[in-house]
């Protein structure tokens, strides 16, 4: 198969994304929702699921999942709970408690960076399973271990799952969706959205057609997806595969596959026949969960403002694009207050937006004045971008006056008289750079900056020596 | 006898001590145990120490409380702290539960004296206590016919004076069915009233906690104990629960009580006559009552047969080997699942659950899940529209006396009639209580049961208080 293969099709992906609540305790019992600790020290009676025990819904879970309901612009409904019944030695009950067919939060959608949105079917509750470590033989799966190792400590943690439609049509972008959302759920509090200890955890559903058919091709579901990283490349690696299938006239099968992260392949792990029947049924031991109007309006009162909203006002502060880049990134850092200060305070948005998302980075954030100080030099010609960007380090490492900090690094603006006569002694020395430089080959401009910059000891501003290289052009 | 009102009260009051009273009903044990099997574990030395430490805080000034040195017996699956909690069934073999029972621990904190876990059919499923794992247990009126089941052992131990009250569980009449089997009073509450908390679930929609006693006024004094919310339990009623015992004299004068026709019909005669003894002394105590139809009582049985199995597949099926109980090793832990729970289920327990998981299956659920849930709700409409005109209605609690051992375990479907006239209140959530109104043929005991709407118990009682002084 060729890499042109798969552009001939489109992608057609969905995503669900399990979260973990950050709740300070299980969703049903009173054990500490932890990770980290010592393998099955928050346990008890009800997340061990032994026999007379009974669960109790965690009131704070169900407003953090109501939070993420209204953070993807959901319908809170009345839901209820039900049993998903299977046997594995994760669950304590053999069964886990879920919701089915009435969810929590129904509806919604995901606005991109990128302009795109992808609309969101549910986000509904559920409890976590334990953790199995399987020992000896089988790679890390239960088919040929020795032994099993089973850590409760997770079992009864608070989970979402958020479903998404099938509008995801890239890798890119399924990427910046889960980017998206973990941003969300760390902004409204609801989790620490930490892929990497699995608190949020991915499973996507990917098929393909070919490019304006509107129906859907016969999907795959891809498991063990444990990173940003992996997600992207098991859906390039899936459309490969599904493409070479259909470009070989053979069927793509439905069934749930397992992504291995090392050899950078999916694999079969269960058919549609294999399914499991998971005999759902309304949880007899749950009272039906419907939250009232007034609890409802304060949670929806209480939420920050969301990274699209914030993206929207930001660019609109800085007069760009909703979907440039730097506005994303802004917003990802947690810089656009900052910036719509420095704007106000009469900094370019254009410049603040860079210096933010390119110089802080890393590390500490400046005092907003001084921020707005450095900027407004630095529009005024006062500073050249690379003394602006050496203040702006001052700043963040050890706090001052921008004013005064470029005047301790001998940063003031040079007298026009002096950058002018270095321009023209450049100029003197070099006649065959200039002859090539007035025959129309600009590159050469940067030849002359530099001499300039040497004369000067780096002080000239670079447009401003390109400005003079121009008028001596045109006055020859 | 002596009723555990008197107990309570003479031991509260210095008059009597509770190791005597113990004592008493230890030998009643020591006495009749071996021939009737009420119980899987008798705990004499606990029940002695237990009664000590009532006296000395008599001794002390101390008010052990309202169940002061009355000895009780738990079913088999009230979990008990430190205390095995079979339900009569192999594959809970050497668990000890770690906590008790939110009720256990209610009878406790009243100065009950636990005298032992008493027998059951396994995971409370069967009407004659023949499903055990461990035996059946024999009815103390005659010991070659059954005490009834599920809670037989419970209904036994009082029937025999081994305890003078004791907790059973009803899902579809195993605390009424044997009450009336065994000639003593017992209660299936309002679901909810009482915690389930540390109750094993058979069937948890449906499974609700009461008690059994020799007297109206006993067993009252035990539902005050044991009923009021328990924020363990999401499903318990969030409000006190008015006292029962306070009720007892209050007569039935003016109540109006309905003979529901249909739970009549397929009935002994000889059951049928006590019922209708039962009216004709509540309508002399001043009760206006006449026959009324429920027909979606009807219903009842085979709604309750895909419900309570549905629930129950899931219920247990955590009974896999892999964390307590029994454990049958297997090459992988799909055989393992599979090898323990083939060893530690009875044949009954695999018969429902096999049942239950078929109706929750894809493509069934509708046909039976569903439709039984729609039965349900029709049962429940019946009684609202039956208790818009009567504040109680009366029933018999089983079509015949006592059975002989063996005569219906051949046969399931026989067995499961032994509850068409319980399981309506199971469904609909509704108490009711099974009141002893004479003997049949034989000397065996006959129960007439009273239904009452929802959290109405105080009803309940004051009618089969008027019940019980009619016979005296
Ligand atoms: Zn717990």
């Amino acid at each position: 198969m060729t890499a042109t293969t798969a552009t001939e099709w489109e992608m057609v992906v969905g995503l669900e994304v399990h979260c973990e609540l950050a709740t300070a305790t299980k969703l049903f019992c009173a054990c500490r929702n932890a990770f980290g600790d010592e393998p099955n020290t928050n346990v008890c009676p009800v997340c061990l699921g032994l026999p007379g025990s009974l669960p109790v819904l965690n009131r704070h879970a169900v407003e953090l999942a109501m939070r993420v309901g209204l953070a993807l612009h959901s319908s809170v409904e009345p839901s209820l709970f039900h049993r998903k019944n299977y046997f594995y030695p994760d669950m304590p009950k053999d069964y886990q408690v879920s919701q089915y067919d009435e969810p929590l939060n129904v509806g919604g959608w995901l606005d991109l960076p990128d302009g795109s949105r992808v609309g969101v079917t549910r986000a509904h509750m559920e409890e976590d399973t334990g953790k199995t470590t399987h020992v000896g033989g089988g790679g890390g799966r239960i088919h040929g271990a020795d032994h099993s190792l089973v850590d409760y400590n997770r079992a009864g943690v608070p989970l979402v799952e958020i479903v998404s439609e099938p509008d995801i049509r890239s890798s890119e972008q399924a990427k910046a969706y889960v980017n998206e959302l973990r941003a969300i759920l760390v902004a409204i509090g609801a989790s620490d959205a930490r892929m990497e200890e699995g608190s949020l955890r991915i499973d996507a559903n990917v098929s393909l057609r070919r490019p304006g058919a509107e129906a859907f091709g016969t999907r795959a579901e891809i498991k063990n997806l444990n990173s940003v990283r992996s997600l992207g490349r098991a859906l390039e690696y899936e459309v490969r595969r599904q493409a070479g299938r259909l470009e070989a006239g053979e069927p793509v099968v439905q069934e749930t596959r397992h992504w291995n992260e090392d050899e950078g392949r999916t694999s079969s792990m269960r058919s549609k026949e294999e399914a499991y029947d998971y005999r759902y049924f309304p949880e007899p031991d749950l009272v039906p969960l419907a939250p009232s109007d007034e609890w409802l309006a304060g949670v929806r009162a209480a939420l920050p403002v969301l990274p699209a909203d914030r993206r929207v006002a930001l660019a609109a502060a800085a007069g760009v694009a909703g979907t440039d880049p730097a506005v994303a990134t802004v917003v990802h850092l947690g810089l656009d207050d900052l910036v719509l200060a420095a704007v106000a305070a009469g900094a370019g948005g254009r410049l603040a937006l860079n210096r933010a998302a390119n110089e802080l980075a890393h590390g500490a954030v400046p005092d907003a004045a001084a921020f707005a100080g450095v900027l407004r030099m630095e529009g005024d010609g006062r500073l050249t971008a690379t003394q602006a960007k050496a203040v702006l380090a001052e700043l963040v490492a050890s706090g001052g006056d921008p004013e005064a900090i470029a005047k301790a690094k001998g940063f003031e603006a040079l007298d026009g008289g002096v950058v002018a006569a270095a321009v023209d002694a450049a100029i003197a020395a070099a006649p065959e750079e200039w002859a090539r430089f007035v025959a129309g080959e600009a590159k050469v401009a940067g030849f002359f900056v530099g001499k300039v910059m040497a004369a000067t000891a780096g002080k000239a501003d670079g447009k401003a020596v390109t400005a003079l290289l121009r008028e001596r052009m045109a006055d020859r | 006898m002596t009723s555990a009102v008197d107990i309570a009260r003479d031991v509260r009051a210095g008059a009597r001590s509770a190791r005597d009273v113990v004592e008493t009903h230890l030998s009643a044990v020591a006495g009749r145990e071996a021939e009737l099997h009420a119980f899987n574990l008798v705990l004499a030395d606990e029940a002695r120490a237990g009664a000590d430490e009532i006296d000395r805080r008599v001794a002390a000034g101390e008010d052990p409380g309202p169940l002061a040195g009355v000895p009780v017996a738990l079913k088999d699956n009230l979990c008990t702290r430190g205390i095995p909690t079979t339900c009569s069934s192999r594959i809970l073999e050497g668990w000890r539960p770690p906590y008790d029972a939110t009720v256990v621990a209610r009878v406790r904190a009243a100065g009950a004296v636990v005298v032992g876990k008493t027998n059951m059919d396994e995971f409370a499923m069967g009407s004659s206590t023949e499903n055990s794992a461990f035996g059946p247990t024999r009815n103390p009126h005659d010991p070659s016919r059954v005490p009834g089941g599920s809670s037989g052992g419970s209904a036994a131990a009082v029937a025999a004076g081994f305890a003078s009250l004791a907790l059973g569980s009803d899902t579809g009449g195993s605390i009424r069915q044997p009450a009336a089997l065994c000639g003593v009073v017992g209660v299936k509450p309002t679901y909810g009233l009482v915690s389930r908390y540390g109750l094993v679930a058979f069937a948890s929609s449906l499974d609700q906690v009461g008690p059994f006693a020799g007297s109206v006024a006993d067993a009252a004094l035990l539902l005050d104990v044991i009923a009021g919310h328990d924020p363990a339990d999401s499903t318990s009623v969030p409000r006190p629960a008015p006292s029962c015992s306070a009720v007892l004299g209050d007569g039935v004068e003016g109540l109006r009580i309905g003979v529901v026709r249909e739970l009549l019909e397929g009935i002994d005669p000889e059951v049928a006559a006590r019922v209708s003894a039962a009216a004709a002394a509540l309508d002399a105590a001043g009760a206006k009552v006449e026959e009324v139809g429920v027909p979606a009582t009807t219903l009842a049985l085979s709604a309750y047969y895909v419900l309570a199995t549905a629930e129950a597949s899931s219920n247990l099926a955590r009974y896999d080997g892999a964390r307590y109980g029994l454990r049958v090793a297997g090459d992988d832990v799909t055989a393992m699942y599979g090898a323990t729970r083939a060893a530690g289920f009875g044949a009954e327990v695999k018969r429902r659950i096999m049942l239950g998981t078929y109706a929750l299956s894809a493509g069934y659920y509708d046909a039976y899940y569903g439709q039984a849930q729609r039965a349900r709700t029709l049962i429940i409409r019946a009684f609202d529209v039956a208790y818009a005109s009567y504040d109680l209605l009366l029933a018999p609690v089983t079509p015949t006396t006592a059975f002989p051992l063996g005569a219906k375990t051949a046969d399931p479907l026989t067995m499961y009639l032994s509850d068409v006239c319980t399981i309506p209140s199971n469904l609909a959530g509704h108490p009711a209580i099974s009141v002893p109104y004479g003997l049949g043929a034989g000397g065996l005991p006959i129960g007439v049961q009273i239904l009452a709407p929802a959290l109405a118990e105080t009803t309940m009682f004051r009618a089969a208080a008027a019940l019980e002084r009619s016979l005296a």
